[in-house]
């Protein structure tokens, strides 16, 4: 029992980084439409960033790395993804208002391999590490439950941790504050937005720049614990079933469909995994998500697709 | 004043709808393919002939069948390097388990499994549809990658999980030296090239594009959505199935599941989009491209006598594939294709402008 436990707060726990990952495709796809398939490069790019810069600033201003080179490097690295929305807006999307989801999905591909590869040009390619000064060390709990009781590592109760903070942000954001209100009036309905005066243009920069930075945070949180390079932008592509899974425009269903997936992944993969070879974790989520999808098109909580000629 | 229609009549309807209605495209399609099938083989030297014709080839045959799905009927895929797999892994089962079967049973074989996976993932497309498919699609590239990393009958127990072909022969011929290879591929990409022309003109093309024009408005007019996307899942996974198991037997000859992976799908994607959806030329051109683009981009920086790190090109060459990518979306959503055809336009009106 205890070890069931661990295997599904483990689950939980890698869950809740899908569910970073899978936030940064609804804010996209919510308020613009567009399905980002480059939400994977963009971790990547912004924690290759984070790694190398938390190095770098520290080297050039020639003091010690620690705290504040991290705080400097998150800084930089957050301006780094705003400036990233800025262009891609004013590169790319301007060019393809009113194009077809498909379309902007295979332009979003190309901004994905053109990150890959920038962001690895810049940065450099092999492994690296952040270290934010999470702890390292595991802890037991419920041991007067359980014999020997339930193993928890630190480091992840405290990027759970954090994920929840910058969840419970974004709802505010967008339940409270003016920008938020406009970004969830533009995701209705582009047009009617635009009539009353709210500048599309602005609204992009400004959901792709959220995008980014929880895509830096993601990144961050998946950096320390198990590095950075070039897998991280795959590793992301196990959060595109979670999207799917929670439905494209819910931001509660990316975090429940995040969750699941975690929960479901691990699981499957310690109690199923060894039946058919192991591994498994690398599709379970995707034909996961298509079987469900057989039964319910829109995912868990997306919003019903209604067609009219 | 060469490339006009003017005098030719056509007094039959079989006349009216040939594939190519214009006597100086047809020329100019036997000019090509005299060349294809006489002059590369005798005058290319082995590395062009192995290095680019053979992949362009298999390529634009494997873009051909991504083209029937994405491009006539609208069904987005990204996992297409899946089919490929099964269909290469496919072929190799038959050969190694009935070695009765000729090379080219085993072939078209593959292409056959790939129907069969092909449409079980496609079932999904009748009630999903469009970007939600697009990523379901990712079920069957990531699914099948690990069954041929993991089940060792795939591979038939080989330890390392690399399988290779022996020296190839096909109705007694030898296909072995580069040129062979070539004119193998030849004639099945011309054989299914003309295929897929075929159909995509005909009645289950136009069902195909209708449904791809919007599906709700295609069904009420009568058309069976099932029958048509599944249909176009088929043909398609066939086509890449074929392409798959050309790819492992001839280009590649030795092979592990990595060569199909998600990249290999990326790539044919690109393939489509730069050359033009919805074109069975435009298939081909888009291949040519992304074989000659790295060529290119490897050979460019020499002659500026520059030397790159073998990882900084393939960055570049990552950036390069995704700026062109949203460059074509963004000036020529049809891709080379369309120029192509626009060219042909100004030149049935040259020397006039209009």
């Amino acid at each position: 029992m205890a070890f069931f436990l661990e295997t599904v707060l483990g689950g939980l726990m890698i869950g809740m980084l899908y569910a970073l990952v899978a936030l940064g495709f609804v804010l996209i796809f919510k308020a613009s439409g567009v399905f980002n398939f480059a939400q994977g490069a963009m971790v990547l790019v912004a924690a290759l960033a984070m790694a190398r810069l938390s190095h770098w600033i520290p080297q050039w201003l020639g003091m010690e790395p620690g705290l504040w080179g991290n705080v400097l490097a998150f800084i930089v690295s957050a301006l780094l993804m705003w400036l990233l929305a800025v262009l891609i807006e004013r590169w790319v999307l301007r060019y393809l208002v009113n194009q077809e989801g498909t379309t902007l999905l295979m332009a979003t591909i190309g901004i994905s391999y053109f990150l890959d590869g920038l962001g690895q040009i810049v940065f450099g390619s092999s492994v690296y590490s952040i270290d934010v000064g999470m702890p390292k060390d595991p802890v037991f709990i419920l041991e007067s439950m359980f014999e020997g009781g339930v193993l928890v590592s630190m480091e992840d109760l405290s990027s759970a941790l954090l994920a929840a903070l910058l969840v419970a942000a974004l709802a505010f954001f967008f339940q409270y504050t003016g920008v938020g209100r406009a970004l969830r009036a533009v995701a209705d309905d582009h047009q009617a937005a635009q009539s009353i005066g709210i500048p599309l243009n602005r609204i992009w920069v400004v959901v792709w720049t959220v995008a980014g930075l929880v895509a830096l945070v993601a990144g961050v949180i998946w950096g320390s614990k198990y590095g950075v390079q070039f897998t991280l932008s795959t590793a992301a592509l196990r959060a595109l079933p979670v999207v799917i899974l929670g439905g494209l425009t819910s931001v509660p269903g990316a975090i429940v469909g995040g969750l699941i997936i975690g929960v479901g992944e691990k699981v499957s993969e310690v109690y199923l995994g060894p039946y058919v070879g192991g591994g498994i974790e690398i599709w379970f989520a995707y034909v996961l998500a298509l079987v469900f999808l057989l039964f319910r098109p829109q995912g868990l909580f997306g919003e019903k697709i209604i067609d009219r000629v | 004043m060469i490339y006009r229609e003017n005098g030719q009549f056509k007094s039959s309807y079989r006349a009216d709808q040939q594939i190519f209605p214009i006597r100086q495209d047809r020329y100019v399609v036997l000019g090509v393919l005299l060349i294809a099938f006489v002059a590369a083989p005798l005058l290319a030297s082995n590395y062009f002939l192995q290095a680019i014709l053979t992949p362009f080839l298999i390529l634009s045959l494997a873009a051909i069948g991504l083209n029937i799905l994405v491009g006539y009927c609208g069904q987005i895929s990204i996992g297409s390097g899946a089919f490929m797999a099964v269909g290469a892994y496919a072929a190799w089962n038959f050969g190694v388990r009935i070695p009765e079967i000729p090379l080219v049973g085993q072939i078209l074989l593959g292409g056959v499994f790939a129907t069969l996976v092909g449409v079980v993932f496609g079932i999904p497309s009748l009630r999903i549809r469009g970007l939600y498919l697009a990523v379901t699609t990712l079920a069957a590239q990531f699914f099948v990658d690990w069954a041929f990393l993991r089940i060792a009958f795939f591979t038939n127990y080989s330890p390392s999980g690399n399988v290779s072909v022996p020296a190839l022969t096909a109705f007694g011929l030898p296909v072995q030296t580069p040129a062979q290879k070539y004119v193998f591929v030849l004639i099945f990409v011309v054989i299914f090239a003309l295929l897929a022309k075929n159909l995509v003109r005909g009645a289950i093309g136009r069902q195909w594009m209708a449904i791809r024009d919007m599906d709700v408005a295609a069904e009420v007019i009568g058309i069976r959505p099932v029958y048509a996307k599944l249909t176009a899942f088929a043909v398609s996974s066939f086509f890449i199935g074929v392409a798959g198991a050309l790819w492992a037997y001839i280009h590649l000859g030795s092979w592990e599941p990595l060569a199909f992976d998600l990249t290999r799908s990326l790539q044919l994607l690109f393939i489509v989009i730069i050359g033009g959806l919805g074109s069975i030329v435009g298939s081909f051109f888009g291949a040519a491209f992304m074989v000659l683009l790295p060529v290119l981009l490897t050979n460019v920086p020499h002659w500026f006598g520059l030397s790159l790190a073998v990882d900084t090109a393939s960055h570049i060459e990552h950036m390069v594939f995704g700026a062109l990518i949203v460059f074509f979306l963004i000036v020529e959503p049809h891709g080379l294709a369309r120029l192509w055809s626009i060219g042909k336009e100004k030149l049935r009106l040259w020397p006039f402008p209009h």
